[in-house]
């Protein structure tokens, strides 16, 4: 009986001996952390996608709060209405980004673009890419081995296994760019989004010459430089035999699309031109491909 | 009998092609010739289009240290320049020369007759290498002017001669050990000479018994030359296994063989150093073994650069119904070709064509821990853990593992019964070493 009390009492006395100990180290040692960056961090989405350049929506969360400012901070996945409540909490004002979404430019599917030879090694397109150019002619295009799929943390893109190549679904993608970053052949571009998610784009990153390009792929950018001259807008450059149009000056007229010889610059999510529009583009088309014969 | 002690597997030999003597081959419609055939800066065109070039005429030359003279391997009018697909398929710089007949340098001695190397320094031997565009013909293509150049504080007391040619298949330096033993033992006496070493010594497998007896026969006459016959094991003709085997010394972990007093250089390399030196003849051709098992025949070619791979599968009857794929190189290094347009380079040693049963990758499956791939590492390394540490992108992790000591031998892809890509992670592994490494300084 004895024995059981002096446990008793001794084990109190050591208990809240330590407790005491380790209170006052505790205050001594406490690390003060802003409260600011919890409140910021339950605002944020919290999908640790990496797409705002920091490690994980703490990370990002921290460096706002010490940031001078918000110009330079940018969580995609919350957008302009995450990065405005963001602002409030923190008392700043929010810089505001157009939206974006990511883009594949490569339309290179099996009826465009011919197989040459078979790929068997490990299937990611990082090895397939360090190995050789890929088993079609066209040694900028997609590979199909599906490296984006792989990382996207939001579901927004999958291979289609038609055309072999990924597609975004639109109202997944929060424009993280971990696909962009992902890609080996640099196909994935984020471009501004547009209403009803229309997208005029060129659908190549092929800077062969026009030749080449052509043969290794139907629907390559050949760098005719038509689209440059129905561009109304000045949104159109070509480099390396290929064209780019800016997503900001771009207005969507599809007056590119119409003249463009081979296809390469596609229009999504627009209404069906009128039957008068198509006849015009029609003839326009095979005007353009009485020029190019010249390739 | 000698080898290195760690690691090696032992493919079958299947050397098909070692009975068949050298032959020329046909000179191309046009040769395609890329600015970069060897390690280091591509080559700068001294050339412009429309220009009529000779065979053995400078074509493009050096631009910064590490790279190596191009002379025009036929004689015509320069096409154009412009990319074309390498064997990589990527397209990269190249001369197209549109071959009319077959019209020489005067300068180049064409006879057969052995030349001597009488009173000539090894300076004058060192820029004759630099001129002629000498690359390392074992598959590196490193430039050999940069390696006969001892580098300042630094000795060389042994030249060793790659004659292993470990690769199953492979046959060509086989073969110009038996046809060009003389020539390749007076280039061996050249590199000494430029080297400033007494002591040359030419590693063999045993496989190849005949070459052997052939090159200890002729050395007798060369004083400092020896031949030494070693056990068959993959993969014994990487420089640092080979130095082990030879001399007993290790190479340190990203360490040149220069700081253990060794230069390796191969046999073919010696031959062309030959030709250079004493014969004023550039390095536009060399031997390349075109085989396989279903080939109706196979053969050794001495071809120029520039000729397309698939001239080289008609000469010997064309390609097989069942062909799945055509290697540049051997089976175990070597990487299939994409198109078969491409030209062979200084650096091509074999053509291999292989059927689909013996070609195809297995389907990876899971590791089992079985540490083949550990026991096979000829550098000792771990390369089910360097596997694992690419697909988690721990490059730094990888770094410290040293991935860089990897020598791409694939004894560990070859080895592994879960048919893991093991090596083609590590590859990707190195190249991301490399970068952050580039990114540090």
């Amino acid at each position: 009986m004895n024995t059981i009390v002096i446990t008793i009492i001794s084990l109190s006395v050591i208990g809240s001996l330590s407790g005491v100990i380790l209170f006052l180290i505790a205050q001594k040692f406490k690390v003060f952390e802003d409260p600011r960056i919890d409140d910021v961090e339950g605002i944020l989405p919290g999908a640790n996608c990496g797409g705002c350049g920091f490690p994980g929506c703490r990370g990002f969360a921290d460096a706002c709060v010490k940031a001078e400012s918000l110009d330079l901070m940018f969580c995609p996945v919350g957008g302009n209405d995450g990065m405005v409540k963001v602002a409030e909490a923190l008392g700043r004002v929010a810089a505001t980004k157009d939206p974006t979404v990511a883009v594949v430019r490569c339309a290179g599917s099996p009826d465009h673009r011919r197989r040459t030879n078979r790929y068997d090694s490990a299937m990611t397109c990082e090895i397939a890419s360090g190995l050789y150019s890929g088993d079609t002619a066209c040694s900028f295009g997609c590979l199909g081995l599906g490296d984006c799929t792989v990382v996207c943390t939001f579901d927004a893109i999958h291979m289609n296994p038609v055309t072999l190549l990924p597609e975004v679904d639109d109202a997944k993608c929060t424009s993280c760019g971990a696909c962009v970053k992902a890609c080996p052949k640099m196909i994935i571009e984020l471009r501004k989004k547009n209403k009803k998610d229309r997208k005029i784009y060129v659908s190549c990153i092929n800077m062969d010459k026009g030749a080449s390009a052509k043969k290794a792929c139907s629907v390559a950018c050949i760098g005719c430089k038509a689209c440059l001259k129905a561009c109304e807008y000045d949104a159109i450059t070509i480099e390396n035999f290929l064209a780019y149009i800016d997503p900001v000056k771009c207005k969507l007229c599809r007056k590119c699309v119409e003249v463009c010889p081979t296809d390469s610059i596609q229009e999504i999510n627009f209404p069906p031109r009128k039957k008068a529009d198509v006849e015009v583009a029609v003839t326009e088309t095979q005007a353009n491909k009485t020029i190019m014969e010249g390739f | 009998m000698r080898t290195f002690p760690k690691g090696g597997v032992h493919p079958p030999g299947l050397k098909i092609a070692s009975g068949s003597a050298i032959s020329l081959l046909s000179l191309p419609e046009i040769a395609c010739i890329h600015l970069s055939q060897h390690l280091g800066a591509p080559a700068q065109p001294v050339v412009a289009k429309g220009d009529a070039v000779k065979v053995g005429q400078l074509i493009a030359e050096v631009s910064g240290f590490v790279s190596a003279n191009i002379h025009s391997p036929v004689s015509g009018i320069i096409q154009k320049i412009e990319p074309a697909p390498d064997a990589s398929g990527y397209a990269k710089p190249a001369i197209f020369i549109e071959v009319s007949g077959d019209e020489w340098l005067e300068s180049i001695d064409r006879t057969p007759v052995l030349a001597k190397p009488n009173g000539i320094t090894g300076d004058e031997i060192i820029a004759k290498v630099k001129e002629m565009g000498i690359v390392g013909l074992g598959g590196a293509t490193f430039p050999s002017h940069v390696k006969i150049s001892v580098p300042k504080g630094k000795k060389a007391d042994i030249l060793i001669i790659n004659g292993v040619e470990c690769e199953p298949y492979l046959t060509s330096d086989h073969r110009l050990m038996l046809e060009k033993g003389e020539e390749i033992l007076t280039g061996i006496q050249l590199l000494m000479r430029a080297l400033g070493v007494e002591r040359a010594v030419i590693g063999i497998e045993r496989n190849k018994p005949d070459a052997i007896r052939h090159l200890a026969g002729l050395a007798a006459g060369y004083p400092g030359i020896t031949v030494c016959a070693l056990k068959v094991k993959y993969p014994q003709g990487g420089e640092k296994q080979l130095i082990k085997a030879i001399t007993g010394r290790e190479v340190p972990s990203l360490g040149l063989p220069i700081e253990v007093g060794a230069v390796v250089h191969n046999v073919g390399t010696a031959f062309a150093v030959y030709e250079a030196v004493l014969k004023n003849k550039p390095l536009f051709e060399r031997v390349v073994t075109v085989t396989g098992k279903n080939l109706a025949h196979t053969a050794n070619f001495q071809v120029r650069i520039g000729t397309p791979v698939i001239q080289l599968i008609d000469a010997v009857g064309g390609l097989p119904g069942n062909a799945a794929k055509v290697i540049n190189g051997g089976p175990m290094m070597g990487k299939a070709l994409p198109m078969l347009g491409v030209p062979v380079t200084k650096g091509t040693s074999g053509i291999l064509i292989m059927s689909d049963q013996e070609s195809a990758r297995k389907q990876s499956m899971n590791c089992i821990r079985c540490s083949r791939c550990s026991s096979a590492c000829p550098m000792g390394l771990e390369p089910y853990l360097l596997m694992s540490l690419g697909e988690a992108k721990r490059w730094e992790d990888m770094e410290s593992e040293h991935t860089l000591d990897c020598m791409e031998c694939g004894s560990c892809s070859y080895t592994c019964p879960s048919h893991r890509p093991l090596l083609d992670y590590i590859r990707i592994g190195k190249s991301n070493v490399n970068r952050i490494i580039r990114a540090r300084k």
